[in-house]
């Protein structure tokens, strides 16, 4: 109820305009992300016009999305919260919100509806996966293959289950050294169908197929546990095909100008968003939320895929996005989200696995080090 | 001091300093001072090292025994459990359901039964999302008997009504008031001081236990969390539930306080109400797995406030209902990484010594010129980021890699067949060999510096062959420096987790990769206490065996 009323406020000061509400705000904030070119899309999309709106509001950024669970927590704990604003993974979200660590944000009050009057919770969609969560984009897990090591007179291959064809393209592989995703994989591609595979992973017989499946590649597979191997690998012609996140695969073959393919079948959809740290000082959350209205609305997550192949999570954002900001190529045929490359696609069961990540995670390990 | 020196010359009855105190303890005095003022002088140290390094480690490492979250957070449920057998196979009693429902309610009030979910999936997977959900689920069974008192008497949908009927008039149950902020603060870890403005009179709190219960639950969290009027708000679900159950077998007839005829219209009226037995709610409309007895095997297991279960899995094994029992050979990992980590770091040492003791021994014999750029070599690596120098070795080692290149190049190795040398054991000794050499190197040199060379130029011409100098009269001299060099190599390496988790693959990575990602990944932080405490138990045993055999005052660092 004091959550609502902070919210209320928070979202009303919004409203006012700045120049009313800034005596109440906070005029630093420190937004936690994930370094990079990703950053670097934030802070041309958002954080820059929203410091030339707002001339005296500093920006600090720390560049630790990668362990922000853990030091939510030390923060929490040490009751010194320090950050304002965390860019987390969906998975990261739901975690820090049922640690009691994410504050709950009610959306309607605190976000801006689309343009046309729909409401955020509705423009969001299936995108709100969790109650602290506010979504910014889309990406995707998917794969890369070497357009020079495909071999002669096959078709390249176009999709996930293709990785387990080692007749038709020979050659190492790279996967995340994780089970999500891999396992969906190992599934779908021994032929369970779409809807039974978290059922089947649910019973140790499924686990096994999963095993089985993979284990028909595991002496020629990589496994990467930073998001930037699988372009590294590829670009050194290490690897013939491996899993990667699509906005890295886009800046090794449009900015570096790698022969690197995409197949997108099966790609794994996952989000990417904003969660608030609980506990922050009144001030400071005024600010964060003024911030958050403006940098969650739909021109300004439109505008965030000029700089870096990941989809908008508004879906009033889609028909806005537009060309590179430095190329000037078009962006739309780059995002995981376009009809051409969501054919199939495979949303990550959050909830699942927030169930049973430990279970099978130790499982994992286990066999990988079998 | 001249004059006592001349007492004892007298030889008669204890030397007496000047003051005439015995010499003795003149001279402890003394000396305690100095040492106090010397304590003094490393006190800013000592508390620096105490508050920042050791305390931190303890604190952490205590983590892996703490679990009192499932007795603060269920703490009746806990309780009313203990009585439950598991081996009967069957779900526990009512009243255990009973406590579940309201203890849960307050739970996911303060939010905290995430908490507890998180923290029993590490026993049983599913629970996390169970609890989650049950949270959701608690509202209805209230709202529906809300619905049907409102039909009896619209005054049981007010919140000014219900603040009248639980104060009650005569004396007050603080003590009931008291508990209940007590096991909220407990929850929540909240001080939750100041006043809730509210205290349920003794007679209302014997008349209807579980509503005075559920009432105090809500007048505490309302005023003392929220900041809000107890008497302005409407009371929770749960107080309508609990007075549906008090109603069932309390006596009401004879109650005069304020809100007596609505509460004996309501209980003459209760058929109205869709009554269930909470172990019924629970069952069929929040979620079937309550009915599951393993669930509560889980929680009861897991109810004590200390436990061993963290060490238990750290050690592949898992703690049951019936005592302790091995883990399936499927999730077994951790005495395997154990076993590796000490097998690589072992041989990571071996390496150090044989590649370290060369280059050490031309540091000490070159003439200084020399010596100077050698040392520079040495140290250059040394100042180069830990990153840099890993990356640098995959390109060095990677199948289309500098080596590779050049071993195809000569024609040793096939172009299709080119050697694996990196994500696996091998990539690791060598990466880890190269970035620890210094700490090898550095103190072996400092020992070697020590060593004369005249006593291998007496060996010789005492007629010992090159060999017998330097293995009977050199390297004796020169073992202190190895010991060095083993004990800060081994016990660098047997912590490190960047270098293997970037170049080590699957089968080169140490335990502390899984301590890492217990920490920031999992959060499963009892765990990874629990398995840096191993680690931590393993190293010191390890020093004390090396102490026992080597000797420690043998170990010369420079």
């Amino acid at each position: 109820m004091k959550l609502t009323q902070t919210l209320l406020a928070g979202s009303a000061l919004a409203l006012l305009g700045s120049a009313a509400a800034a005596q109440d705000m906070a005029n630093e904030m420190t937004i936690v992300s994930w370094g990079g070119a990703y950053q670097n899309s934030q802070l041309k999309a958002y954080v820059e016009p929203y410091m030339a709106a707002n001339p005296g509001v500093t920006v600090t950024w720390d560049e630790s999305s990668s362990q922000a669970v853990a030091k939510m927590r030390a923060q929490e704990e040490a009751g010194n919260i320090t950050w304002d604003l965390v860019d987390v993974e969906a998975a990261d979200a739901i975690r820090t919100c049922d640690e009691g660590l994410a504050m709950e944000v009610d959306w309607d009050d605190a976000l801006a509806p689309a343009p046309d009057g729909t409401s955020p919770e509705d423009d969001f969609g299936d995108m709100l996966v969790s109650d602290c969560f506010v979504p910014q984009i889309v990406f995707s897990t998917t794969f890369g293959y070497r357009t020079d090591m495909v071999p002669e007179g096959v078709e390249p291959p176009t999709g996930a289950c293709d990785v387990f064809d080692l007749e038709t393209y020979p050659g190492k592989r790279a996967l995340n050294k994780q089970p999500v995703a891999n396992m969906e994989w190992a599934l779908l591609c021994d032929g369970v169908a779409y809807e039974d595979v978290y059922d089947v992973l649910e019973t140790d017989e499924g686990v096994e197929q999963a095993f089985a499946k993979l284990d028909s590649i595991k002496d020629q597979t990589i496994w990467w546990s930073a998001s930037a191997e699988p372009p590294q690998l590829l670009a050194d012609g290490e690897i013939f095909m491996g899993s990667a996140y699509n906005g890295r695969l886009f800046s090794a073959i449009v900015e570096q100008d790698q022969p690197i393919g995409m197949a997108w079948d099966w790609q794994m959809f996952d989000i990417d968003g904003w969660v608030i740290p609980e506990g922050l000082p009144e001030d400071r959350l005024a600010r964060v939320m003024d911030f958050l209205f403006f940098a969650t609305d739909t021109q300004r997550l439109a505008d965030q895929a000029k700089y870096i192949s990941y989809g908008p999570a508004r879906a009033s954002s889609a028909p806005l996005v537009s060309t590179h900001a430095d190329l000037g190529i078009e962006m739309a045929p780059h995002m995981p989200t376009d009809p051409n490359n969501a054919e199939n696609t495979f949303v990550n069961n959050y909830n699942w696995w927030a169930d049973h990540r430990d279970d099978l995670d130790a499982k994992f390990q286990a066999w990988l080090a079998q | 001091m001249s004059h006592t020196t001349d007492t004892a010359g007298a030889g008669a009855g204890p030397m007496l300093a000047a003051d005439g105190t015995p010499l003795k303890r003149s001279l402890n005095r003394a000396l305690r001072r100095q040492k106090l003022r010397a304590l003094m002088l490393i006190a800013p140290l000592l508390l620096f090292v105490l508050l920042t390094f050791i305390a931190p480690i303890a604190d952490m490492l205590f983590r892996s025994v703490e679990n009192q979250i499932v007795s603060d957070t269920l703490p009746e449920t806990v309780e009313t459990l203990s009585d439950w057998d598991h081996t009967t196979q069957a779900p526990p009693s009512e009243t255990v359901y009973e406590a579940l429902y309201f203890d849960m309610f307050v739970a996911a009030e303060a939010k905290e039964h995430t908490r507890l979910g998180g923290r029993l999936n590490y026993e049983m997977s599913g629970l996390s999302s169970l609890i989650r959900s049950s949270g959701r689920s608690l509202d209805d069974l209230g709202d529906d008997y809300l619905d049907a008192l409102e039909a009896i008497d619209p005054a049981w949908g007010e919140g000014a009504f219900w603040f009248e009927l639980m104060s009650g008039e005569g004396e007050a149950a603080e003590e009931v008031i008291t508990a209940r902020r007590r096991a909220v603060a407990q929850m929540t870890g909240d001080r939750l001081g100041g006043d809730t403005g509210f205290a349920p009179s003794a007679e209302i709190a014997a008349l209807l236990p579980r509503t005075t219960r559920a009432y105090s639950d809500f007048a505490v969290f309302t005023a003392l969390v929220d900041g809000d009027v107890v008497a302005e708000e409407d009371p929770w679900e749960s107080v309508y539930v609990g007075l549906a159950l008090d109603l069932q077998q309390a006596d009401v007839s004879g109650y005069a306080g304020p809100g007596g005829d609505a509460l004996r219209a309501a209980q003459a009226d209760l058929d109205s109400l869709p009554l269930m037995p909470l172990s019924q709610f629970f069952d069929e409309e929040v979620d079937a797995d309550w009915n599951d007895p393993e669930v509560w095997a889980v929680i009861q297991t897991y109810s004590p406030r200390y436990t061993t279960g963290y060490f238990l899995n750290a050690v592949d094994l898992q703690l049951t209902p019936d005592g302790v029992a091995t883990r399936p050979e499927r999730e077994s990992i951790y005495i395997m990484l154990f076993k590796r980590t000490l097998f690589m770091s072992l041989t990571i040492t071996l390496s150090c010594i044989l590649l370290g003791y060369p280059v050490a021994w031309l540091l000490a014999n070159l003439p200084s010129s020399k010596a100077n750029l050698l040392m520079i070599l040495v140290l250059l690596p040394f100042w180069t980021s830990l990153l840099v120098r890993t990356s640098a070795w995959k390109v060095m080692l990677q199948q289309q890699g500098v080596i590779n290149d050049v071993l195809v190049w000569l024609g040793l190795v096939a172009d299709n067949d080119r050697l694996v040398m990196i994500n696996n054991q091998f990539g690791t000794i060598v990466a880890m060999t190269h970035i620890l050499l210094p700490f090898m190197i550095l103190p072996l040199y400092s020992v070697m510096q020590g060593i004369p060379p005249s006593y291998l130029r007496a060996a010789k011409s005492l007629g010992a062959t090159n060999w017998t100098a330097f293995w009977r009269v050199y390297f004796p001299q020169s073992v202190p420096g190895i010991g060095a060099g083993s004990i800060l190599v081994f016990i660098l390496a047997i912590g490190y987790y960047i270098t293997p988790e970037i170049v080590g693959g699957t089968t080169g990575t140490f335990i502390s990769n899984r301590i890492a990602y217990h920490i920031s990944s999992s959060l499963n932080w009892g765990l990874a206490a629990a398995l840096g405490a191993i680690l931590l138990a393993v190293v010191l045993l390890l020093y004390w065996a090396y102490d026992r055999i080597v000797g420690i005052d043998n170990v010369k660092l420079g």
